[in-house]
């Protein structure tokens, strides 16, 4: 019956409504058909090249502007207070702990999200979908699972690339006014920071990368409509995608909070 | 069926039967009580008009597309209650020509025939591998195409390397999907003949969707009209070409 209604029905709600069970159903999906063998090595590490090393370049300019601006723009506030000792430290909590995370799956969900949505709509409508599974061989695990596990694993490395490349931005920022050596920045940096800091930006990492490769995935996988199917998947997967990074930003700070961790 | 001429299709024994299939898109019927059989070494062509179900009937048949009811069966076993790793292995056995080719676009020529070898042939070292893929590049007669990718190659050229992808497991049947669609009608020929030649190679048993009368007088050895999701008439391109059936007739006649 619900079914019914809801493919049947124009109404936001039954559509918004049938989108979240579609999407449950295929990350159930994923987690049965992933854990299974056969397993797809070589393809994973070519989605982890394609994904990690590709938008490398991209990850890093960001990251360098985003640590420059940061402490150029911080830099006349605490200088108001005399506090500017403390601007390594401020700016390394801000891009560990928030905006290095957050930044880098908003581009990632750009950039990533939008291409596996386009390259599995074009698969889709081609029929190079059906060509595999006709051909015996899983187009789900093949495709899906592999650039799922790609963008979940690759996402904290280019977090944490992203990171350290805001921090050196930032001691080029520092350096534009004062002269302060690279060792006394990082001991400042690191002074600064504790477990509690580290961690729960860590591991939220892993579930922005996981919400990219899953977002892009189905919405690719379930293009229809021909070739404006595929602009559509490509454009919903990096505004849904998107949205889920700012959801489990949130809902992840809700939980380091109840532990103790902020 | 209304008839037609009766026909001795009798060369070999039944590889795939369909038996009163339906199937239903929403409120659209496609496939009313459908019946089917393909012998052993038959090239079988289906005509019928755009829309009617052809192309469905045969992604019913590799299990591309979940029957509403009836049954398929291929090599004796139905489609419909094989798990996942029954039917991976009877679609093995079954090549299929899309209609738009379906290459791997970020495939080379070369990766695209061997991505299914690399996945059944097991234990195949790598000059068996490159022996086949040069194998059947020169059946298609392409082999100088053999590292271009598929944005490079003219749309014969990728029907034809469709082609070979389906050849390379030397499957005992194949499914083509309006294989000269889309193509000059040199080309349309040149595919055609290949149609022929192949199964003379590979001693294949074929089901042919298309509309191409010229496809289909020098491939067929018997045609089936669908029709109303039901097969209309059947028989071979003589009879069927010389009946006055207000269905069969415009096929043959459209000019």
């Amino acid at each position: 019956m619900l079914k019914t209604m809801s493919s049947g029905s124009k109404q936001p709600i039954f559509r918004f409504l049938d989108e979240v069970g579609r999407i449950s159903s295929f990350t159930g999906r994923f987690f049965a058909e992933g854990f299974r063998p056969r397993y797809e090595w070589a393809e994973l590490l070519r989605q982890c090249y394609v994904i990690g090393y590709r938008t490398l370049p991209l990850v890093g300019i960001t990251a360098f502007i985003m640590g420059l601006v940061l402490t150029v723009q911080s830099r006349p506030t605490l200088e108001e207070f005399g506090a500017e000792s403390y601007l390594p430290s401020m700016v390394a909590l801000s891009v560990i702990r928030e905006i290095g995370p957050v930044i880098t799956a908003l581009i990632c969900a750009g950039k990533v999200g939008s291409s596996i949505g386009a390259e599995l709509g074009s698969m889709r409508v081609t029929e190079q979908i059906d060509a595999m599974e006709v051909s015996g061989t899983n187009p789900f695990k093949f495709l899906v699972v592999t650039r799922v596990m790609a963008c979940t694993l690759m996402l904290p490395v280019l977090v944490v690339v992203a990171d350290f490349i805001s921090l050196y931005a930032s001691y080029v920022g520092v350096n534009i006014k004062d002269v302060v050596s690279l060792e006394l920045y990082y001991n400042n940096v690191f002074n600064s920071l504790v477990y509690g800091d580290v961690l729960p930006a860590f591991v939220k990492t892993y579930f922005f990368g996981f919400a990219i490769g899953i977002v892009g995935c189905f919405k690719g996988y379930h293009s229809d409509k021909g070739t404006e199917g595929v602009g559509i998947a490509a454009n919903s997967a990096v505004v849904v995608s998107s949205l889920l990074v700012f959801i489990i930003d949130l809902v992840a700070v809700q939980i380091a909070d109840i532990l103790g961790l902020t | 069926m209304t008839g037609i001429q009766p026909i001795d299709h009798s060369a070999g024994p039944v590889v795939i039967r369909t038996h009163d299939l339906y199937k239903s898109f929403g409120k659209n019927t496609v496939l009313r009580g459908f019946n089917l059989e393909l012998h052993k070494g038959e090239n079988l062509v289906v005509l019928g008009k755009s829309g009617s179900g052809k192309s469905v009937l045969i992604k019913c048949i590799v299990g591309l597309i979940s029957i509403d009811s009836g049954s398929i069966t291929v090599f004796g076993k139905e489609v419909s209650e094989l798990d996942q790793a029954g039917l991976d292995a009877i679609r093995v056995k079954i090549g299929f020509l899309f209609q738009s080719s379906a290459l791997y676009d970020s495939m080379t020529v070369r990766e695209n025939l061997e991505f299914p070898l690399r996945r059944h042939g097991k234990g195949m070292s790598r000059e068996e591998i490159d022996r086949l893929v040069i194998e059947v590049l020169e059946s298609v007669g392409l082999r100088h195409a053999v590292d271009l990718m598929p944005s490079e190659l003219s749309g014969g050229m990728r029907k034809r390397i469709g082609l070979a992808r389906t050849l390379i497991l030397k499957p005992d049947i194949i499914l083509y999907d309006e294989p000269t669609t889309g193509l000059d009608p040199v080309t349309g020929r040149e595919i055609s003949k290949l149609i022929v030649d192949i199964r003379q190679q590979y001693g294949t048993s074929s089901i042919i969707i298309t509309h191409d009368m010229y496809c289909t007088r020098i491939v067929a050895d018997r045609i089936l009209v669908l029709s109303d999701g039901i097969c209309h008439a059947q028989g071979n391109y003589q009879a069927l070409s010389s009946s006055e059936d207000l269905v069969v007739h415009p096929f043959f006649h459209s000019i």
